[in-house]
Parts: structure tokens; C-alpha cells; sequence
């Protein structure tokens, strides 16, 4: 199986505690860096309705949903609480100040 | 073999009578009420926070529908009875059931004293009794006319004081000297004349009513001495009067009320009769604790036990008005053997006396601070002799023996038998044992299993005191809601703290707060942002990230991830230009739906998000700005065509709401702010449901705040009249800002102006100049910050990173 590993940018691109999105032919990947510097890419699809996670609001390792306020791990892409779902994540290299995605074409593609 | 009990009337009374008698007896009875209100049973004495908006009626009521279910029951609602057979042992109510008894019990209660006056029957003149008066008193509040109060006893002045309090201009005519002479000595009258002065209720003592003036409906009040006090609504408070007239054509003894004995038993063997309408040794009650006394008494005998009889003791009474504290019990009048302590503190407003006769207390009134209350009823209950502690005795509990105890540890030093609830005679050891006994924690548990607090709550704070002691650290009284769980502290304390411990960043806020979590979160954040916002407008740094979404990038997230645009159409008005572009822009990007919106601008829905710069710097070429839908902040001005058009316009709405809007844009705000602008009484812009709003009429501006048209439905309050069009937006500004600095995050004008009193509103805004004039200014400072339009600044390319992506993988074919 492939595994690409994809440069999308640099650290310095993500505003602290916000998240910027990758566009895929699958979909949007959004990519968050927390206030400890943290990268964490997951898919930018709430398990809830389909929210575009990428622009809810970043608190420790986790974001809130901006249409339902759903609380997902940014870590596990699992939601927090009492609700239930999970978003496929994405391993991230930071070599320096790049952020590289590992990225499995065919495997999404697959699905 | 079950007996049939049947109860004539619903209230309070028999209300608690059955609660024992089903713990006692459980299914012995089968029971049948006939109740002339069409109603449960509800909690009579809570009327006045109904009155006043503090409760609602689902909030008093003692018995739901449920409980006669369970109970098995037969509830006839709005059933009077006309018939006491007492031969046959039936009765007849006046839809014409007749249902037969083994055992009757009469709890018909009083009825209000109507004063016999020419004019008592006009339409206007309303008593205050149960929850039919209450309601209309609350539609004929919605004039906000003139009232006059007839009696300036409990029940009138809590009934002045909700009448005022929604609006109205209330007079009280009370006969007497000073007011609520049967319970305060003339001293504490005039301080509580004083208060309610202060409230701008107009008192008018030794004031008889000579007649109700008006034609077919009242118009006013004239005075023995010739005086006419205007008035649309009267409502009738001089007292009460046991309702007897049934039992009296049964033929049953009737003195003042219906005669019984200390088992509550009436001439006829089998009836019975409790309440306000029962008359025992000479003497009737209208206070709830001898009440529920008779209630106890009453199953007692119900239940078999012939010994339990009825003894007579003196109630506190308590003033239910928000604000208020007065306490008053036993005998205070002067007397050759009686000495009294007196304790002044007139900057504290504070009025303290103790009625002594051989060393014992025999009276007491307390105004301004009755928290020893308890303490000086239980040494009258016991007759402690108190020569020994009177050089302090006057100080309360707290100064006893040595160095002042904190208020638990006073509480803590109560005796198990000093009663707590004066209004379910509850006494501390029962509220401490049943906590332990039952592994209480919560309040709610406690009025449950106890009643303590349960009816007119006052004496709430004492319960809490009573847990905390009982309880330990376990007991957390919760009063104060948390922001979120972060924090222990609310809202209000946060908004203190930052302003004085000078915190600018929402980290020295997190840090000094001591905050649980490392950045907050989704709840946290957007609060701390906005008072920082507000509090230091110069100083601090908007974070960005700490903004909801549609703030963030100053559009309406949709549920489809794309975002909707509403530009700035000032006071509802546009023209062929504007509207050229906006269906220019409406082609060029293909923009699914155009909508106009409820606050008359127009709505482009379905713009993906890398769209939104291209689009605003299009909007922007045309003169728009950014209508700021999406913002906690100032959204829309509405207004009618007003003067410059309108046959019926007193005014140019239209130029003051573009006036006020073109001013206050850009501002942010708790939560949302809606405004309108109506140029008559008409009120074709709907400005009596905005959170500010203003009716223009010929002598000037009415300004309106605190509507809602949303989750809650609710007409604006009056803020107050003013003659020109820089006073009215001098007073908007100014409501502004003090709902600015005050309000909670997310919490409507509505919620907020609830939670401060509509008064205190008033009063800083329309009487204290200077106030307003800082708030203004406050406002007009912030402005120099707020007012910058945030769409050209991002197509001027601040936020860049927001509207596009960071990358783009995957589209080529892995020939890499």
C-alpha cells in the first residue's frame, strides 16, 4: 500500500489555536495547530451533519463543531462527551518548520 | 371499607390536610373536591412574585393534575357549591353535581373586603386574591397607566409594588397613619414608606376613599377630603373576610367564621372546617402557618387520633417585595409595663425593636436586616428570660457570648427546636434529621421532604445555612452558576475580576483565575474575548480565535459549510445603485438564493467561502459594508417611513434609525442587538418587540428596551420619554453601553435588564445625568475601535489564510 508523505505547508500557515484546510479529491482535510504547537489533520466532516470542523473553535487537543458544538478529539477523531462518532485522522511529520501529511490515495480512493 | 370525603374548596389549607391524611391513612378516604377556581392547587402566597414576573404560575403550583390521579381523586375545576343538605349528607355545586358525604370538610376561605363606596362595581376595579386578579391585573399593567391601591397592608403594598414594577404609575391609599399598622410600629412604616418612595410608588396615608369615580369604567379615586387621584385600574387590598355564607344557610355556627373546635369540628358532627374561613377561640387566620397548623389537626382527626388539637400562636410576618426585608411578630404596641430596645442605623436604613415586658421579649420588628428573625422568635416561644444578655441582646445572636459568630456558626448555634419555616412550622432538628436520615443534598430535596422554604421562601437562605452545616463541604449551594467547567467562577465575577485585577489577555485571565484547563474552551472563550472587548476597547487584542465562526470570518455559516452575506442597508433603506450590484454580484458568482430578511436587508446565501473576499470587495465598490448579521453586536436599525412620508408619522423614524444605526455600528454587544424605530403609536417597524427600540409620538420619543421575538415572546419596558432626537440617541447609547459593561455573555437585553430590575435601569439612564453621560462617553470611546468595517479590511487581505486552503494534494496522478 502507498504511503505518501505530502508537504502542505509550513507551521507558521495555521494561525495558533485555528486550523487551515488541505483539498483533497476525497474531500477537505483540516489541519489544526493547537496552542502547544501541536499539528493534527482529520477529516473536516463532522460524524454528526457533515460541519466543516476546520472552523470551529480550538481548545487543548480538541475542536468544537461550529454548527452543533459536537467536541472531537483532535487526537483520536473521536467525539468527546456524551456523543458518539469518529473522523478518519492523518498522521503529520514536522520536519522543521514543514508539516508533511501522510496520504493514502488509494486507500480513500478505495472506500 | 373506604369513606367518602368530600372538601369544599382547593386552596392551601386542604391541600396539606390530605397530604397527611394519605401518609397516615393511606386509601381510607375516597376523596372528591369541588374547587370554584378551575384549577389546582397552587401556592396563593406566591401570587406576588407572579405579580411582579419573578415566577410563573407553573412555578407555584403545589399539586399537579398528576397528584389527584395518583391519588385517585375527583377534582371538579370551576365547581361552586350552591348546597349543604346536611339531612341527606350531600352537596350541589352550581353546575348541578351532587355528591354525597361521610365526611365534609369546608375550606372555602375568605373573600377580599370590598369597601362600600359609590363606584366599587365599575369595570377597572379588581381585588387581589387568586390568580384570575393577577391576571388582570397584568393585562390592564400592559397600558402602563395610572393604578391606585386601595390598602396599604401586605397584600397592597406587594401588590403595589408588581404593579409598579411592570410598568404602571401606582398610587397607595391607606387609611391609617403609617402603613402596614397591624405589623409595623409607625417607625418601620415610615421606612418602608420611604423605600417605596424611593421606587416611585406615591403613598397617600390617612386617605379615604370617599368613592371610585369614572363612567361605567374607572377613571379615578376621590378622597374624603376631595382630592381625585387618576386611575384606569383600582385594586381593592383592604382585607379579608372568612367566606361563611354557605355554611351559614346550612345552618352550621357562624360567628365571624365558621365556628369549630380545636379538633376543627363544627357544630355538625360530621363537617368540618379549616382555613381562612374556620374560626377558632374567637379567632381567624390569614397567615399560612396556623393554617397548615389546622391542615395538621384536621387529618389528625381524620385519621382517628381524637387528642391533637389546635394552639394558637403568633406568626412572623414577611413582606414578599424583591429588595425588602421586614420581619415583624408578636405584640409591639406601648405599654406602662413594657420596655423596648431600639437599634437606628439610618445609613444602613436598618430599624431594630424588641418589645420587653419582665424581661422577656413579647415583640419584634425588625426592617432592613432580619436575618435574628428566628433567633428572637424562639427566646418569645420559650419566654427566655433575656436580663442577662440585654446590654447586646439587640445585636442578634451573633454578639452573644463573647466574639460576634459568623452567620454558620449562629445558624450552627441554634437549638434543634427553633423553627426555621415560619410558614410549615419547621424547626431545625427536623431539617437537620431528615438531611442525615435521607441523604438529602439538594435544596429542591429538602423543600420536598421537609417543606422547609417551601412556600413563601424566605427563609431559603436559613435551609441553605441549615445544609451547609449539616452537610459539610459536600453541600455546594451552587448559587452562582459557573461560565462553563473551567471555572468556578460566573459570569458575573469574571467580568468584576478582569476589571479589578486589570487583566488584558485571556491568558492573565486564565492564569490569574486560576482556570482548570490550558486554553479554555468552546463556552469560555468567546465570553472572555467579548469582555475583554468591552472592558479595555484601546488595550486589548481581539483574539480571533477565541470567535465563533461566523465572527471569525464575518459571515453566516450555513448547514451545507457555505456562508451567507447581508450586507449594511442602512435603517432598511436602498436604492436602484445598490441594488444594481447586489444582483451584479448575485450573477457573477452564481449565488443560489437571495432572501430578503426581517430586518429589512437583503440576504445572499450559498457563497463558498473563498468566494466571500471576491464578493464583499464587489459589495464594498457599491458603498456596502458589512451588516454585521453574523455579530454578538448591533445587527439592524428597522424603521417605518416616518414623517417625511407617512400620513399617520409624528417624526422621521427613518432619519433617526439611520441616525442611531450609522452610530452604534460595529459595536459588539452580550448577545445580539435589534433595534427599530417607529414613527407613531402604530408601530408599523415593530419597535415593542426589539431588544431597544423607540415610538415616536408629537411630544417627543418613547424609548423601549427589553423585547423579545424569539425563543421568549415579550413586549419592550418603557425606559422613558424624551423631547429630541440627540436626547433619544444619548439615552439608546447610553442603555447600551450599561448593558455592555453588565450583561453576561449570550445573555439578551431582556434577560439582562430581568436580572438588574427594570428601576435601576431607569434610574441610571433617565435620572442620574452623570451616569448617563459616562456610559455615553464609554460607548463613544469604544467606538474609535469598533468602527472599522471588517469586509474591506479582508479584502484588503487581512485573514488571507482564512478563505483559502492550505494546500492542494491528490489532483495530479501519483507520477511524482
Amino acid at each position: 500500500m502507498d504511503m505518501n508523505w505530502i508537504a502542505i505547508g509550513k507551521l507558521e500557515d495555521i494561525p495558533l489555536r485555528g486550523a487551515r484546510c488541505v483539498k483533497t479529491p476525497q474531500g477537505k482535510i483540516a489541519v489544526f495547530r493547537t496552542a502547544d504547537n501541536e499539528v493534527f489533520a482529520i477529516e473536516d466532516h463532522c460524524p454528526h451533519k457533515g460541519g466543516p470542523l476546520s472552523q470551529g473553535i480550538v481548545h487543548g487537543a480538541a475542536v468544537t463543531c461550529p454548527l452543533h458544538n459536537w467536541v472531537i478529539s483532535l487526537e483520536t477523531g473521536k467525539a468527546l462527551g456524551a456523543d458518539e462518532g469518529k473522523v478518519r485522522t492523518f498522521p503529520l511529520e514536522v520536519r522543521g518548520e514543514d508539516i508533511f501529511m501522510a496520504y493514502k490515495q488509494h486507500l480513500m480512493a478505495a472506500e | 371499607m373506604t369513606e367518602k370525603l368530600v372538601i369544599i374548596g382547593n386552596g392551601m389549607a386542604p391541600g396539606r390536610m390530605l397530604e397527611h391524611l394519605f401518609e397516615k391513612v393511606p386509601g381510607r378516604y375516597q376523596v372528591t373536591i369541588f374547587n370554584a377556581e378551575p384549577r389546582v392547587n397552587y401556592d396563593r402566597i406566591m401570587l406576588s412574585p407572579v405579580l411582579s414576573g419573578e415566577k410563573t404560575y407553573e412555578e407555584i403550583v403545589i399539586h399537579g393534575d398528576g397528584w389527584y390521579i395518583e391519588n385517585g381523586i375527583t377534582l371538579y375545576k370551576g365547581h361552586r357549591i350552591v348546597a349543604i343538605d346536611r339531612d341527606a349528607k350531600t352537596v350541589t355545586s352550581d353546575h348541578g353535581v351532587t355528591e354525597s358525604y361521610d365526611q365534609l370538610v369546608i375550606a372555602t376561605g375568605s373573600l377580599p373586603f370590598i369597601i362600600p363606596v359609590p363606584g366599587n362595581d365599575m369595570r377597572g376595579v379588581i381585588t387581589y386574591r387568586d390568580l384570575d386578579d393577577v391576571q388582570a391585573m397584568l393585562l390592564a399593567a400592559q397600558s402602563r397607566e395610572k393604578a391606585v391601591v386601595i390598602g396599604g397592608g401586605l397584600l397592597g403594598l406587594e401588590a403595589a409594588a408588581g404593579l409598579a414594577g411592570r410598568g404602571m404609575d401606582v398610587t397607595v391609599l391607606h387609611v391609617m397613619p403609617t402603613l402596614m399598622d397591624r405589623q409595623l410600629d409607625p417607625a418601620a412604616g415610615y421606612l418602608l414608606q420611604k423605600e417605596l418612595e424611593g421606587r416611585g410608588i406615591k403613598i397617600i396615608c390617612k386617605g379615604n376613599t370617599k368613592a371610585i369615580v369614572g363612567d361605567g369604567k374607572v377613571e379615578g379615586v376621590e378622597l374624603d377630603d376631595g382630592r381625585v387621584i387618576p386611575a384606569t385600574l383600582v385594586v381593592m387590598a383592604v382585607g379579608i373576610r372568612p367566606s361563611v355564607a354557605l355554611a351559614r344557610e346550612a345552618g352550621l355556627a357562624v360567628n365571624r367564621g365558621i365556628v369549630v373546635d380545636h379538633g376543627m369540628q363544627t357544630s355538625d358532627g360530621s363537617i368540618m372546617a379549616l382555613g381562612e374561613c374556620a374560626e377558632v377561640d374567637g379567632m381567624v387566620y390569614g397567615l399560612v402557618a396556623p393554617l397548615y397548623e389546622m391542615a395538621r389537626i384536621a387529618a389528625a382527626h381524620l385519621s382517628g387520633d381524637r387528642s391533637a388539637a389546635f394552639v394558637h400562636s403568633d406568626t412572623p410576618t414577611k413582606l414578599k417585595v424583591t429588595g425588602i426585608e421586614l420581619y415583624s411578630l408578636g405584640d409591639f404596641a406601648d405599654g406602662d409595663d413594657r420596655e423596648e430596645i431600639v437599634l437606628r442605623d439610618a445609613s444602613a436604613g436598618v430599624y431594630k425593636r424588641l418589645v420587653l415586658k419582665g424581661n422577656r421579649i413579647i415583640g419584634t420588628v425588625l426592617y432592613g436586616e432580619t436575618s435574628d428573625g428566628a433567633w428572637f422568635n424562639d427566646l418569645k416561644k420559650k419566654g427566655t428570660d433575656i436580663s442577662e444578655m440585654r446590654e447586646t441582646l439587640i445585636f442578634g445572636q451573633a454578639y452573644q457570648g463573647g466574639s460576634p459568630l459568623d452567620p454558620m456558626a449562629a445558624v450552627a448555634a441554634l437549638p434543634d427546636d427553633a423553627e426555621i419555616c415560619g410558614c410549615n412550622g419547621v424547626c431545625k432538628g427536623k431539617i437537620t434529621s431528615t438531611i442525615t436520615a435521607k441523604g438529602l443534598t439538594s435544596l429542591d430535596e429538602v423543600r420536598a421532604h421537609t417543606k422547609a422554604s417551601a412556600s413563601c421562601g424566605s427563609c431559603t437562605g436559613l435551609v441553605e445555612k441549615l445544609m451547609s452545616v449539616t452537610l459539610g463541604d459536600s453541600y455546594n449551594p451552587a448559587a452562582v452558576q459557573p461560565m462553563c467547567g473551567c471555572t468556578e467562577l460566573g459570569h458575573d465575577d469574571v467580568r468584576r475580576l478582569i476589571k479589578a485585577k486589570h487583566l488584558k489577555t485571556i491568558p492573565a485571565v486564565m492564569q490569574e483565575l486560576e482556570w482548570k484547563t490550558s486554553c479554555g474552551c468552546a463556552k469560555c472563550r468567546p465570553a472572555l474575548n467579548y469582555y475583554l472587548v468591552c472592558d479595555w476597547p484601546d488595550e486589548y487584542a481581539d483574539d480571533y480565535q477565541s470567535r465563533f465562526i461566523n465572527e471569525r470570518v464575518h459571515a453566516n455559516i450555513q448547514k451545507d459549510g457555505t456562508y451567507s452575506v447581508v450586507p449594511r442597508m442602512w435603517g432598511g433603506v436602498t436604492n436602484a445603485n445598490e441594488l444594481r450590484a447586489i444582483a451584479d454580484v448575485v450573477d457573477k458568482f452564481e449565488i443560489p438564493l437571495v432572501k430578503v430578511t426581517g430586518g429589512q436587508r437583503i440576504d445572499l446565501l450559498g457563497i463558498e467561502k473563498e468566494d466571500l473576499p471576491a464578493v464583499w470587495a464587489d459589495l464594498g465598490k457599491a458603498g456596502f459594508i458589512s451588516g454585521q448579521a453574523y455579530a454578538k453586536g448591533l445587527r439592524t436599525v428597522k424603521t417605518c417611513v416616518g414623517s417625511d412620508w407617512c400620513r399617520f408619522g409624528t417624526q422621521d423614524s427613518t432619519g433617526l434609525g439611520i441616525r442611531i444605526e450609522k452610530f452604534m455600528w460595529g459595536s459588539w454587544t452580550p448577545a445580539k442587538l435589534k433595534m427599530a424605530v417607529s414613527g407613531c403609536p402604530r408601530n408599523c417597524a415593530e419597535a415593542t418587540c426589539k431588544d431597544v427600540g423607540v415610538i415616536c409620538v408629537d411630544s417627543g420619543f418613547e424609548i423601549h428596551f427589553a423585547g423579545a421575538a424569539g425563543l421568549d415572546i415579550k413586549g419592550t419596558e418603557v425606559l422613558g420619554l424624551v423631547k429630541t432626537e440627540d436626547e433619544a440617541l444619548e439615552y439608546i447609547v447610553a442603555l447600551t453601553q450599561m448593558y455592555r459593561e453588565q450583561g453576561r455573555y449570550l445573555e439578551r437585553i431582556y434577560k439582562w435588564a430581568k436580572r438588574i430590575g427594570l428601576d435601576e435601569i431607569r434610574r441610571q439612564i433617565m435620572t442620574d445625568h452623570e451616569k448617563r453621560r459616562a456610559y455615553y462617553d464609554r460607548f463613544v470611546f469604544s467606538q474609535r475601535f469598533a468602527q472599522v468595517d471588517p469586509w474591506s479590511e479582508r479584502v484588503s487581505g487581512k485573514d488571507k489564510h482564512e478563505f483559502m486552503p492550505m494546500a492542494t494534494v491528490g489532483y495530479q496522478d501519483a507520477a511524482e
